[in-house]
């Protein structure tokens, strides 16, 4: 099958981009890895809908634009299938569905993968009972499923408190939340701006923290050295000057873009200093630099749901016009509504990352923490490494095989290079990042077997 | 070990599916995974390290981090939290370097 577009991934960027392109007469596939539209932000939400754990905007607003998306009805989605390789000169897709792989084509590649959230290496936290916040939020959206016992949420970041709500509401208890942010950052955070036209926003985090207070969150703040401990599974979470007993512990310190593809894809990327993680290099459209592929939401740089509407819209209509369907007037006219309100997502960035800044030693911990979780490395294997000359994390993966595990260095990519970035006092850039190779996800021999001859059927 | 909430999510609305975690049934809403399952059946662990044989649960829950790696219907490694449970699937935990290496099985993409 032939596309003008091909959409990879129904998160809100994804949704949206789909909903504006098909408006302006391109023809569009969506193809996403989940069996139901949302991305990570709305996962489940059509069949979440009757849980009051999670009212408010996941029910809302995520319910409103996937009702719009399903109701578009020319966009050919495809639920359930996993991209697992781009040529992106050709525009043909490698698509995994139903245990077989097949092949589109597109005029116009739209990568709409999203986010994951920033690894949080710390003794102890390959644990079971040690997990994300976000699986936990994931397990509560998908199954309607809590954790039972003491609970301990550690780290920082908005969804810290989302999910402490939603689990309060949910019945969990007793929930803790241990704050990692550093004292003083609220300061250093207003002085970064925007809290005007980022009141709403900011309205929606202050509702957050007084609900969680009022349904009975303790609240440790200036946490540093956390520490999981237990014997085969969690069993408390100590820090500088403190311990809990927990059966589960939620590690957070944000969410960080999903650049596994497009670094597979060789595009340029920059190493974004202050949400500390790279991006790939976008256009204010969303073009990558490869000329027939761009990005948008949470994968070209975290701004949030909203934000990841708004980009999407604008990589379509800039989609539309690089296919003959707009004048350069036309698209910046119809461009911008999305990018007033772009902006108005964006404006709480700069205040949020400032409070929000992950300590150094997420970035680069302790010498007895494992940081290659598939491989088991800790952090003093890969100072040594460095020490021993690897200059990247390239060099890192011939040495140590940090990185070549099933998951590819999504987990322990940017830590690695952090260490080395240490060892040798030298720049992320300098550093650079591990360069990942299709295909993207595991295949098995069946998988590919199964393909299809005719691929362009 | 996490619980479901049938008060929140009462039958029929949310329907649910048997599947056998290391031969346990375990009764699991429509629309969740395999990690899901594995979570709700209260297991100690869905594989064991290859390395030092470490036992090991999800961790992310959206197919980053592969701690899920499972048997799933007699499929080795396949990434739980990414496979949606079906009336009577089976998922076996994986020991050790049974856990192989994937991506060393599969040829390199043109
Ligand atoms: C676990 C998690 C929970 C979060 N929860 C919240 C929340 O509650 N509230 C909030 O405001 N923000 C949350 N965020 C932040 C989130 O990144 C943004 O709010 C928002 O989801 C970004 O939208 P997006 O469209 O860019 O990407 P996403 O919503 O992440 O959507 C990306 C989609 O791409 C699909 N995909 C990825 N790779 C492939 C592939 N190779 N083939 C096919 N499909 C693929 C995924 O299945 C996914 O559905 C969360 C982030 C994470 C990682
Ligand atoms: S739990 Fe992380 S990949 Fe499945």
């Amino acid at each position: 099958m032939s596309y003008d577009l091909a959409i990879v991934g129904a998160g809100p960027a994804g949704m949206a981009a789909a909903i504006e392109a098909t408006a302006l007469g391109l023809s569009v596939t969506v193809l996403d890895e989940q069996a139901a539209p949302g991305g990570q932000v709305f996962r489940a939400v059509e069949s979440a809908s009757g849980d009051p754990a999670l009212a408010g905007e996941f029910l809302d607003a995520g319910g409103a634009l996937t009702a719009s998306f399903r109701g578009v009805t020319t966009i050919a989605y495809r639920p359930s299938s996993t991209l697992w390789h781009l040529a992106p000169d050709t525009g043909a897709l490698s698509v995994k569905a139903g245990g077989a792989s097949s092949e589109l084509a597109a005029r116009r590649v739209l990568l709409a993968t999203g986010a994951q959230e920033r690894p949080v290496p710390i003794p102890g936290w390959t644990l079971p009972g040690v997990m994300s916040a976000g699986a936990a939020q994931i397990l509560l959206k998908t199954a309607g499923a809590v954790p039972q016992g003491a609970v301990v949420i550690a780290g920082q970041g908005p969804l810290c408190w989302l999910l402490a709500v939603q689990l309060l509401r949910a019945g969990v208890g007793p929930l803790t939340l241990l704050e990692t942010g550093a004292g003083g950052a609220l300061w250093d955070a207003f002085r970064a701006g925007g809290l005007w036209t980022g009141r709403r926003l900011l309205g929606k985090g202050v509702a957050l923290v007084r609900e969680a207070k009022r349904r009975g969150l303790q609240v440790v703040r200036g946490v540093r050295d956390l520490r999981a401990e237990g014997d085969a599974h969690v069993q408390a979470v100590h820090w500088h000057g403190g311990s809990l007993p927990c059966d589960t512990l939620l590690l957070h310190e944000g969410v960080i873009p999903s650049t596994h593809i497009t670094r597979a894809l060789g595009l340029d990327h920059d190493w974004d200093a202050r949400q500390l993680c790279w991006r790939p290099r976008l256009d204010p459209w969303g073009a990558t630099s490869h000329p027939n592929v761009a990005v948008a939401g949470d994968g070209g740089g975290i701004g949030g749901w909203e934000a990841a509407v708004a980009s999407g819209r604008l990589a379509a209509i800039d989609a539309a016009h690089r296919l003959g369907k707009l004048d350069a007037a036309a698209r910046d006219a119809r461009a911008a509504a999305p990018r007033i309100s772009l902006r108005s997502a964006l404006s709480l960035r700069p205040f949020l990352d400032r409070l929000y800044a992950p300590a150094p030693t997420v970035l680069a911990p302790a010498d007895d923490t494992i940081v290659c979780r598939c491989e088991e490395i800790t952090g003093g294997q890969i100072r040594e490494a460095a020490r021993l000359g690897a200059t990247g994390p390239n060099q890192v993966k011939a040495f140590l095989r940090a990185g070549m595990g099933p998951c590819q260095g999504r987990m322990c990519g940017t830590v690695v290079a952090g260490l080395i970035a240490e060892i040798r006092g030298a720049s992320m850039e300098e550093v650079g990042a591990l360069r990942p190779r299709a295909p993207f996800k595991p295949m098995t021999v069946g998988e590919l077997a199964r393909e299809p001859q005719d691929a362009a059927a | 070990m996490f619980r479901r909430r049938p008060e929140a999510r009462p039958a029929p609305r949310d329907r649910l599916v048997d599947v056998y975690v290391a031969g346990a049934v375990v009764r699991v809403p429509e629309g969740a995974s395999a990690a899901a399952a594995v979570l709700l059946s209260g297991a100690p662990a869905i594989r064991t390290t290859p390395v030092s044989g470490a036992p090991r649960l999800p961790y992310c829950m959206i197919g980053i981090c592969f701690d899920c790696l499972a048997e799933i219907d007699g499929v080795a490694n396949r990434q739980a939290c990414l496979v949606p449970v079906a009336p009577g699937m089976r998922i076996e935990p994986q020991q050790g370097p049974r856990a192989a290496r994937p991506h060393h099985n599969a040829p390199e993409a043109a």
